[in-house]
């Protein structure tokens, strides 16, 4: 019964991965659009069609990408994110979670192609290099924090993916409206990068309230598990670096001459941080957090 | 901005229009003083220092840290004790101890309380102020909005003032209904500015906590085999540190005794790995004076004696082994620990008989709790479970184990270097095989060794701290401060009656993109509510 839920799960992620794929391309060739309707001088009417089947692609996948997740959790008996490939299935999952979360406050449907290609790159690399069968809960992880502070944790880096995503769009927006970057055609249909940055603040600064909380439940359970709360693990490192750059960004938004460009230079440092932390440190770094699930 | 907003915050934050007239008279001693001081609690500086506090805390963890991975740092100087004696020298082996990693975080902290005093009281006149008079003009401000209407003046203070106060506005009405200029002028959103000051005062006390609280408290670890009661002094450990103002006073009198061990494991048929369930560990614990008390103690369920709290870190195998003299007489007998190496417990150990042989003796080999031999004539552990078929395999050594030198040696461990080998590897006898209950001559009529029985062992830290009931109301007050000051909008909204119009406009202070809709919004409720009462 186990192996046979496992085994849709890893179906179903796989046909996930197919569908972002497909929903990455449509959001590429919708810049692609984009671009020619700027060439012929034509604004940007609406979503075009490419954007729709796109935006509808997204949506299906992320809905055969949880039922995947859920599938995982069942077989396993506990949540489905305790290891390596769990925790990009999840990661990528939320990301895309925020990026629909998004979409009903403000129109960042612009951000698909970074987003699906994110997701489609992570997850792809995962399910091909970090697959592991489902094991049992090891003794070290028996513990309701498991499910609130990886939980969290995983949510925060989905609204710093989505906030580097808009970051990368404001420096590339701010650039074309000082002259440069002309041949990017399609930046004349994205939003004007004072905005962009407003957008990305927001989406930012949930981030990091939920960042802030990972790294006080993760310490009431290093408390409860190791004895002490704070004990420079390279995992708590990473995590209190992320921390101060995007403490930092916040600053650089409240400082003159520090709005802008390079706050946003901050929010993609702080993005690539937490991407290193992901990766790097968990493959390659030794520490107390050493749950890849891999040798 | 308004220059209310001017004095509370640096002068290079954004709130602030560009500061005026930069050229600087000559300064005095007490100038420059103030000069420094204006720099310290500048945002520039605060901003710097937090990048610069990121980039001070990467090589803690690209080397390891004393604190977390003594082990690491042992090995690392064994391999490489030319790049260790490097990084060594600038403390990179406790990053977070050292001279210029304190530098940083301590002028970051003198930064943000230079930054803090001053607005807190600022912030505590403010709350007491009524809010500020209505611009002569309220044109350029944001979501400026201009409706003509026939209600009175009155009217329109009357039902302005109603609608901002149920939205949380504190009002206060400026001018005169019969002069024709008469407006309210509101503010909001006073928590945003405390919740960003109690952030920052959590922090600082969190600091506090950490670096003076936990100044007291201690931890140590110890192996406690099955049976054999521990007291809690100082010399009782096997690793130990105090913090800076630890006195051995603190220790509480307590004795631990591991009385059984219960591990589950499942057995995973496809990758053919046993994967740990739960590990039980069975104390007794006595307080001076007390009875033996029965616990349970489980990973991630610390139990606690007294103020102290007793951590299971990890767990492993005891044999007994006994050796004797060649007329039969006792020179070693005890349980050792062997230190686990895979997953099926496959484990370490070393045991080192300094007397009482014609020579000193050590030896070291391995531990199989479940042992299969492969063709090659090596053993392996089938899985972590001892079935009663336990084997010991033990290379054997003579020769000057340095244990009379006074300095500390690692109990287990055995550096053969300057030993000779008698059993096992090239020394033409082979290497010792004991399965439980059995016994083995040793070579050249040493006598003889013994593996008697088995008993578990468990790890244990030992942690006294008062601190994190401390930490924890900071930490809360770090994210309670911190969600109001992001999420709550500090803002003034002003509604004036010019004429037969009405005028609406909004003040942001700090960040709040949504301002502008919040003044379309309560004007189109003003007029409703207007409206309301002109038909009732």
């Amino acid at each position: 019964m186990t192996e046979t839920l496992a085994a849709y799960s890893l179906v179903a992620i796989y046909s996930a991965i197919a569908v972002y794929a497909l929903a990455f391309i449509a959001f590429v060739l919708d810049l692609g659009k984009r671009t020619a309707d700027a060439q012929a001088g034509e604004g940007t009417a609406g979503a075009s069609r490419f954007q729709r089947v796109a935006f509808a692609l997204t949506i299906l996948g992320w809905i055969i990408h949880v039922a995947s997740i859920v599938l995982r959790g069942i077989a396993a008996g506990h949540v489905p994110w305790s290891n390596m490939f769990e925790f990009a299935c999840m990661g990528t999952a939320l990301t895309i979670a925020v990026f629909l979360a998004v979409q009903l406050w403000r129109d960042v449907r612009f951000l698909g192609s970074f987003i699906l290609g994110l997701v489609v790159l992570l997850l792809g690399l995962s399910a091909v290099n970090f697959y592991v069968p489902i094991t049992p809960l090891p003794p070290a992880l028996q513990s309701a924090w498991l499910v609130i502070h990886v939980f969290v944790a995983t949510l925060a880096t989905g609204f710093f993916a989505v906030g580097g995503g808009l970051s990368i769009a404001q420096l590339l927006q701010s650039r074309r409206e000082a002259g440069g970057l002309q041949k990017l055609r399609f930046l004349r249909s994205f939003p004007a990068s004072d905005k962009l940055e407003a957008i990305a603040n927001r989406v930012i600064i949930v981030g990091f309230a939920l960042w802030t909380f990972t790294l006080i439940a993760g310490a009431i359970w290093a408390e409860r598990a190791w004895g002490r709360y704070w004990g420079w693990d390279t995992k708590e490192v990473w995590t209190f670096i992320v921390w101060v750059v995007f403490a930092g960004y916040i600053h650089a938004r409240a400082t003159r001459g520090w709005r802008g460009n390079p706050s946003a230079w901050l929010a993609i440092v702080g993005f690539a941080a937490v991407l290193f932390n992901f990766t790097v440190v968990n493959l390659f770094f030794s520490g107390w957090h050493a749950y890849s699930g891999l040798k | 901005m308004t220059s209310a907003s001017r004095s509370d915050r640096p002068a290079d934050h954004v709130d602030n229009a560009d500061a005026p007239g930069v050229a600087q008279p000559r300064l005095g001693p007490l100038g420059y003083l103030r000069f420094f001081w204006r720099q310290l609690t500048s945002m520039r500086t605060a901003l710097f220092l937090l990048l610069l506090l990121a980039l001070a805390a990467i090589p803690g963890s690209l080397v390891p840290q004393t604190t977390s991975d003594p082990n690491g740092v042992l090995q690392f100087q064994q391999t490489d004790p030319e790049l260790y004696d490097v990084l060594d020298s600038f403390g990179l082996f406790s990053t977070f101890g050292t001279p210029w990693f304190s530098a940083i975080y301590l002028l970051l902290f003198i930064s943000l309380v230079g930054c803090i005093i001053p607005r807190t009281k600022h912030h505590f006149d403010a709350l007491r102020a009524r809010p500020p008079k209505t611009p002569a003009r309220l044109q350029k401000l944001v979501g400026f909005t201009s409706l003509p209407t026939t209600a009175s003046a009155d009217a329109v203070v009357a039902t302005a003032r109603t609608l901002l106060r149920s939205q949380g506005y504190r009002v206060e009405t400026y001018g005169e209904a019969s002069t024709g200029s008469a407006s309210v002028s509101a503010e909001r959103g006073y928590l945003r500015e405390t919740g960003n000051l109690v952030f920052h005062a959590a922090l600082v006390g969190m600091l506090l906590t950490v670096g003076v609280g936990g100044g007291f408290g201690y931890t140590g670890q110890r192996v406690l085999v099955q049976g054999e009661p521990f007291t809690n002094v100082r010399a009782s450990y096997d690793s130990f540190s105090g913090g800076r103002f630890f006195q051995e006073s603190a220790l509480e009198p307590f004795s631990l005794r591991l009385d059984d061990f219960d591990a589950d494991y499942a057995f995973d048929v496809t990758s053919g790995v046993w994967h740990p369930e739960d590990f039980t560990a069975s104390l007794s614990t006595r307080l001076s004076g007390g009875d033996w008390e029965p616990v349970d103690l489980k990973v991630n369920a610390p139990v606690p004696i007294g103020g102290t709290d007793v951590y299971l870190l990890g767990n492993g195998y005891a044999p007994v082994i006994t050796v004797r003299d060649p007329d039969g007489t006792a020179v070693f007998s005890g349980p050792v620990p062997f230190l686990q190496l895979d997953a099926n417990l496959w484990s370490r150990g070393v045991v080192k008989v300094p007397d009482g042989l014609a020579d000193q003796v050590g030896f070291s080999g391995f531990f199989y709790p479940d042992p299969v031999q492969l063709t090659d004539g090596t053993f392996r552990s089938f899985s972590p479970v001892d079935h009663g078929e336990s084997l010991l395999t033990l290379f054997a050594y003579t020769g000057d184990l340095g244990l009379d030198e006074g300095i500390g040696v690692n109990a287990y461990a055995l550096d053969p270097t300057d030993l000779t080998q008698i059993a096992g590897g090239d020394a033409g006898a082979p290497a010792l095989e004991l399965r439980e209950g059995d016994v083995v001559e040793l070579p050249e009529e040493l006598g003889t060794i013994e593996y008697e029985g088995l008993r578990r062992y468990i790890s244990v830290d030992i942690h006294h701290d008062a601190t994190p009931v401390w930490a924890l109301v900071f930490a809360v007050l770090i994210l309670g401060g911190l969600l109001l000051s992001l999420f709550i909008p500090r803002r003034r909204v002003w509604v004036k009656v010019v004429g037969d119009r009405i005028e609406y406009a909004g003040l942001a202070r700090g960040e709040d993109p949504t301002l502008a809709e919040a003044v379309a919004e309560f004007a189109q409720k003003h007029r409703d509510a207007l409206d309301e009462k002109m038909d009732g």
